[in-house]
């Protein structure tokens, strides 16, 4: 239900009615409401569904989600190099 | 040259039930539009040999002419990277090569909205005359009709092409057989994506510029390689998607594709990631998918490579004798889905 | 592009994918909340890369899907008049109401936008003084923030002009509301990932200890997906029944705290009809009586409405995850994209969409292709 994209923060400025900002999706500049997320900084990478940035997307998070899933079938690799599958 | 643009609707998709009217979604390119083609036009204009595509062959005493015919209404009449008067040639030049032949000339007819500024129609003609001088075809005749301010949405604008096709040439969206190389000139997108980032309601800023082109020249270049080429599709409306699906429906055979082999520019993706869009269902005014005998492909690949429009062309899938009719891509993480087409227009999303 | 890119690799993929095979002992009922989730499950093909022990159910989580005829109904009458802009999220166009839907209003002369921010309806109420401008504001708590924004807007602007037809839903009342059902299935949730960031998760726990079922939130990449699913199995295989978060880049515990505080001022929690499914308490929002100015349905005389829903449509069997896409006697008949019977064959993320679209039943030939690994 929720197309959110993930893009960095480039600009912040206040329209007169609320904060407002300037996001890059690779290339592709937006404005967005940043209304919702008051200690997003530029250099920031947010989550933005219909112009809104929602959530802050935590980098060293993101990092340490690809590293478990990296890790994972490591070990098994390790004891069963011939790659038989275990009920472990 | 972007001008401030003042759009006053969106350019739709299809709708949901048969309609007693025509709808903008019987224009978009898909199914829709294919229709009305084959339901309304081609019974009164004589049967099943009556005009399927905006393109024929004439054989005209043993020589066999290409004619061509197209339309064009895009709205913002400006947009990154061109305008309609470069739609309008480079189009239709483009339907003529993707039948193997090599344009002659052109005729545009114009309908003009009283109240056009003549300083923005004169940068159009001056872009057709350009687009053709460099495309080394003249604009041989023309004709012009003004209607009634607030209708033709500033400028509607026909060509006509002509063309000769060489001896010896059968190239067709009929002639794909199994086995088939499918390779694209180049990245996908970029047209469709320059014409949303102007489009009120969803405009954005973008380094993403059309890629409208003439493609003839690469067309030469891809003849003279010797490969045997079967089928040339230039994926103008309805994208990639569209045009797989027309020749998988029209060989009777089946496609397989795969997505990472299928050059997006970052820029493209990202626009349509943030719509909620697919690449392969948007415009692309500049590139051309050709079907081509497996053991050739290579050679055809190298003759594009050294040709200006086909740096990046690259094998995209093949054709199959399974599934015929129904594309299949190969996703990014190993699965597989059916690339078909859309009923109309793509329409940005938020979920 | 970055953050997004990286959970679509194909080798970490498959590394998930031998994971839950090897930790699959046997048949489990997973349903995915959201709409988009099952978007990103049937397009990527992994419904299909999962082991066949593991069913995905999908759940109602289709905001497009699940607003009531009536309103849908309400919107086309509203469009309908001369004096009104409508504006959209293009999700909505195609949606059929009992006998057209926004698409064919527009081609009857009505002015009918696609926006991509309610921000968007704003402005155009700015730059069209003597027009009234609506925005019909769906969605579930993701959206909800953002629209909620415009009606403040408007209020702080002065705004006479601008109006939101409001059909907001609430997830955690479905989760209730299905493991409720006699006829339930599902054994385990993938909560809405960017629900949660707008919401933050403790909605879930009292899920978790009444029904006894695991929640992980999860996100829309496929490899999000297949996290998700994993901590799910681990979960199910050993009989456990806690939440979980396999999305925390995006989603904390709390939540987004000044968009729960912009909520709590513009809407009020309603009873809800949800198309297909029927009234479930509690499961939306209306605005509060504070904005009632702004309430569409007050400003416009649109309540002699008669709805007329096909009675072939089995779209809310679908939604609450009764019957697959491909078992509706009408999916693929009477019911295509080009003349769809209900919302689920419309949208984008509907699961008769995706089924049809991504081609988990081939109309022409009867079969479904033969997948190779």
């Amino acid at each position: 239900m929720c197309l959110g994209i993930p893009g960095r923060v480039i600009e912040i400025y206040d329209n007169g009615l609320t904060r407002m900002g300037k996001v890059d999706f690779n290339g592709i500049v937006k404005e967005v409401c940043l209304a919702y997320l008051p200690d997003l900084q530029v250099g920031d990478y947010t989550i933005v569904h219909v112009g809104f940035a929602i959530t802050r997307l935590d980098e060293e998070s993101a990092r340490e989600t690809l590293a478990l899933f990296q890790s994972l079938g490591v070990l098994e690799e390790e004891l069963n190099p011939d790659d038989s599958p275990r009920t472990t | 040259m972007t001008e401030p643009i003042d759009l006053s609707g969106w350019v739709c998709p299809a709708p949901l039930r048969d309609y007693s009217a025509i709808v903008l979604g019987h224009g978009a390119g898909g199914k829709l539009s294919a229709e009305l083609i084959k339901h309304l036009f081609v019974p009164a204009f004589g049967g099943p040999h009556g005009p399927l595509t905006d393109a024929a062959l004439l054989d005209v005493g043993g020589t066999r002419l290409a004619i061509s015919t197209d339309s064009f209404v895009v709205r913002p009449l400006f947009f990154p990277g061109g305008n309609i008067g470069e739609l309008a040639v480079n189009g239709t030049l483009n339907d003529i090569a993707m039948m193997g032949a090599q344009p002659l000339a052109l005729t545009a007819s114009f309908i003009l909205e009283e109240g056009m500024p003549l300083d923005q129609l004169g940068l159009i003609a001056e872009s057709m005359g350009r687009a053709a001088q460099q495309a080394g075809v003249t604009l041989i005749a023309g004709d012009t009709k003004v209607v009634d301010r607030g209708h033709g949405d500033g400028v509607y604008i026909t060509t006509t092409g002509f063309g000769l096709i060489p001896a010896g040439i059968t190239i067709g969206p009929d002639q794909a057989r199994q086995g088939d190389a499918i390779i694209l000139s180049g990245p996908i997108g970029l047209h469709g994506v320059a014409i949303l980032s102007v489009r009120e309601g969803i405009e954005f800023g973008a380094p993403v510029v059309s890629d409208t082109a003439a493609l003839h020249g690469l067309v030469s270049a891809m003849l003279a390689s010797g490969a045997r080429i079967h089928t040339l599709r230039d994926p103008t409306r309805g994208g990639v998607a569209a045009a797989l699906n027309e020749i998988a429906a029209d060989a009777g055979i089946g496609i397989e594709i795969v997505e990472r082999a299928i050059p997006v520019p970052p820029a493209v993706q990202a626009a349509c990631e943030l719509l909620g869009m697919d690449p392969l269902h948007i415009a692309n005014e500049g590139k051309l998918i050709a079907f081509v005998e497996q053991a050739d492909a290579d050679r055809l690949l190298a003759a594009m490579h050294a040709h200006p429009l086909g740096r990046e062309a690259t094998i995209i899938g093949y054709a199959t004798a399974d599934h015929p009719g129904v594309v299949v891509a190969r996703t990014a993480i190993g699965g597989m889905r059916v690339v078909d087409t859309l009923i109309g227009e793509q329409l940005p999303r938020i979920c | 592009m970055k953050y997004l890119d990286e959970f679509r690799d194909p080798e970490l993929a498959q590394r998930l994918l031998d994971q839950i095979r090897r930790l699959t002992t046997r048949h489990w009922s997973i349903m995915e909340v959201c709409g988009g989730q099952t978007h990103s499950i049937i397009r990527n093909g992994i419904d299909q890369l999962l082991p066949p022990e593991i069913e995905l159910i999908h759940g109602p989580g289709c905001p497009v899907c699940v607003t009531p005829l009536e309103i849908i109904d309400k919107a086309l009458a509203i469009a309908a008049r001369p004096d009104v802009i409508f504006c959209s999220f293009g999700d909505m166009l195609r949606v059929p109401g009992s006998h057209k839907d926004l698409f064919r209003v527009k081609s009857e002369g009505g002015d009918v936008r696609v926006v991509y921010s309610p921000l968007d309806a704003i402005k155009l109420a700015q730059q069209h003084p003597d027009r009234q401008v609506v925005f019909f504001g769906i969605g579930f708590e993701t959206t909800a923030p953002a629209n909620a924004m415009a009606v403040y807007q408007a209020a702080r602007l002065g705004l006479k002009n601008f109006s939101m037809l409001v059909s907001h839903v609430r997830v955690p009342p479905a989760i209730s509301a299905i493991m409720e059902s006699p006829t339930n299935r599902v054994q385990a949730f993938l909560a809405a990932g960017h629900v949660c960031s707008v919401m933050g998760t403790e909605e879930y726990q009292p899920l978790v200890a009444k029904y006894r079922v695991p929640i992980v939130v999860t996100g829309f990449e496929p490899l999000d997906i297949l996290e998700g699913i994993r901590r799910v199995v681990i979960q199910l295989e050993q009989g456990q029944a806690a939440l979980d978060n396999a999305y925390e880049r995006a989603v904390r515990p709390e939540g987004n705290v000044a968009a729960k505080q912009m909520l709590a001022e513009i809407f009020t929690v309603t009873d809800r009809a949800w198309r297909g499914i029927g009234v479930i308490p509690r499961s939306g929002w209306r605005l509060s009586d504070r904005y009632a100015e702004f309430d569409a349905e007050r400003r416009f005389n649109v309540s002699d409405i008669q709805t007329s829903e096909s009675p072939l449509c089995q779209s809310g069997e679908v939604l609450q995850g009764r019957i697959k896409p491909n078992q509706c006697p009408a999916f693929g008949k009477e019911c295509t994209p080009r003349t769809p019977l209900g919302a689920t064959m419309v949208s984008s993320e509907g699961a008769c969409a995706a089924y049809y679209q991504y081609g988990r039943f081939i109309p022409t030939s009867n079969v479904s292709i033969a997948w190779k690994q």
